[in-house]
């Protein structure tokens, strides 16, 4: 065929849009991540197109790595990621095998490149995701059996693009270093995607998103305090964006069980089930003396 | 009879042409599906009741996707380009635990086939028994 091709059937009939939006609903902010996957998208969308009229082209590699700060929604992308390509198409049963050094890296000689070739069969067809990737290479350590596993995933990673997609994952500073002792690494990777801390409008919106995923709910108060607590815990040490929030949800959680454990009697209702009130929030010690009560080893609830 | 040496049957389709690659992928597909786990066997030595082969590499549990058996095959064909080998697919469901699915994947080129031995026992009787070619070589050298 030579006519004219709609592009907008073609859309419709690939479902990439669903696949857009629904990453725009749930996951909050983010914007240059979801610029890059709906770039992604439209290019995988394209490609499809050329294949049919035999414009032949080389498929495109789509390994990539995700850096940023604790909490930013690495891990949570990555395991979204899977599902999109695989309803692009990419990849053809779009599960996800998630690992760490431990999984790839051998304990004696010669049992690294089994366990690293054990994972990378599991995840033919699908998507590795290595979190904490730069432990993977310890250059304090001549002998480390890393550098083995990473020979093996670079190998990996040129000569079987069509079976699987490598997502490598790491705080922003240390894959960079990782990056600079293995620059192989590095070229082999086309997508650098950079993830950017949350603004403090986004984390209450993450944190009503994880409420409402648990049947939960703020009162207007709380919100007023969650907002306050949001700001100051952003000042202080060990941040850790949506996961200092999911904590921080967390122990609310504990201390409204607990208040209304302590206030007993009959009259629950549904709503006093569902509702998270001021006091279960301003409780923490965020607000009493400044310090984030960091940790599940928090006893004031 | 010329030669034409003698095409062992053993497994699924035996009987059929050569399975393509993708007829392969097609089959293994159909395997993970059902949950079973694949593994690579070879031999060189092609009597019927040489059943237990070795194995090439561990069994491939966990698979999703047939690519990883595909990419074994082909180290196992270069490593053993004139054995036979099969993929077997194995069911662990309690009541099951054995084979379900066992067809070959790589033959010789050529195939010699059995020679008939009858063995004089008691009396005028007569033991039969096949013998293939191959084997009077040993182990690794049967296939030129």
């Amino acid at each position: 065929m030579d006519g004219p091709i709609d592009l907008d059937a073609e859309l419709r009939a690939s479902n990439v849009q669903g696949v857009l939006d629904d990453l725009d609903r749930e996951l909050v902010g983010l914007r240059p991540i979801k610029t890059r996957i709906r770039e992604i998208a439209a290019l995988l969308l394209i490609e499809r197109l050329r294949r049919r009229l035999d414009l032949t082209s080389a498929a495109p590699t789509l390994h990539m790595d995700f850096t940023g700060n604790p909490g930013t929604g690495k891990t949570t992308v990555a395991l979204r990621m899977a599902t999109i390509l695989h309803r692009l198409g990419y990849i053809r049963e779009g599960h996800l095998v998630s690992v760490t050094r431990d999984d790839l890296v051998g304990q004696y000689i010669g049992h690294t490149a089994p366990k690293t070739r054990e994972v990378v069969k599991r995840a033919m067809g699908g998507v590795l995701f290595i979190d904490e990737a730069y432990y993977l290479y310890k250059p304090e350590n001549e002998r480390d059996y890393g550098q083995e596993a990473i020979e093996i995933l670079l190998q990996v990673m040129e000569n079987q693009r069509d079976d699987l997609v490598v997502v490598l994952a790491g705080y922003t500073g240390k894959m960079n270093t990782f990056y600079e002792s293995n620059p192989g690494m590095r070229s082999r990777i086309a997508h650098h995607l950079d993830f950017p801390d949350y603004t403090a409008p986004e984390l209450l919106a993450i944190a009503k998103l994880m409420l409402a995923a648990q049947s939960y709910r703020l009162s207007a108060q709380a919100e007023d305090a969650l907002t306050e607590y949001i700001t100051l815990r952003m000042r202080l040490p060990h941040f850790a964006n949506a996961r200092s929030i999911r904590n921080a949800l967390d122990r609310a959680r504990l201390r409204q069980a607990n208040r209304l454990f302590d206030r007993g009697g009959k009259g629950l209702t549904r709503d006093d089930l569902m509702t998270i009130e001021a006091e279960d929030i301003r409780a923490s010690r965020v607000f009493a003396e400044g310090i984030p009560d960091v940790g599940d080893a928090d006893t004031r609830v | 009879m010329t030669d034409q040496g003698m095409r062992i049957t053993q497994g699924q389709f035996s009987f059929l042409p050569d399975l393509t690659d993708e007829q392969i992928a097609a089959q293994v597909r159909y395997a993970l599906g059902n949950g079973w786990a694949v593994n690579l066997e070879y031999t060189d030595d092609p009597h019927p009741r040489n059943t237990y082969w070795e194995m090439f590499g561990m069994p491939l549990f966990e698979l999703r996707d047939p690519a990883a058996l595909m990419a074994e095959l082909e180290q196992c064909r270069k490593s053993f380009p004139r054995h036979y080998i099969r993929v077997t697919a194995f069911d662990s469901t309690r009541g099951w635990e054995t084979p379900r699915m066992s067809f070959i994947v790589n033959r010789p080129q050529h195939e010699p086939g059995f020679r008939l031995v009858r063995q004089e026992v008691d009396g005028r009787q007569i033991r039969y028994t096949i013998h293939p070619y191959a084997t009077d070589k040993p182990e690794g050298e049967r296939y030129p």
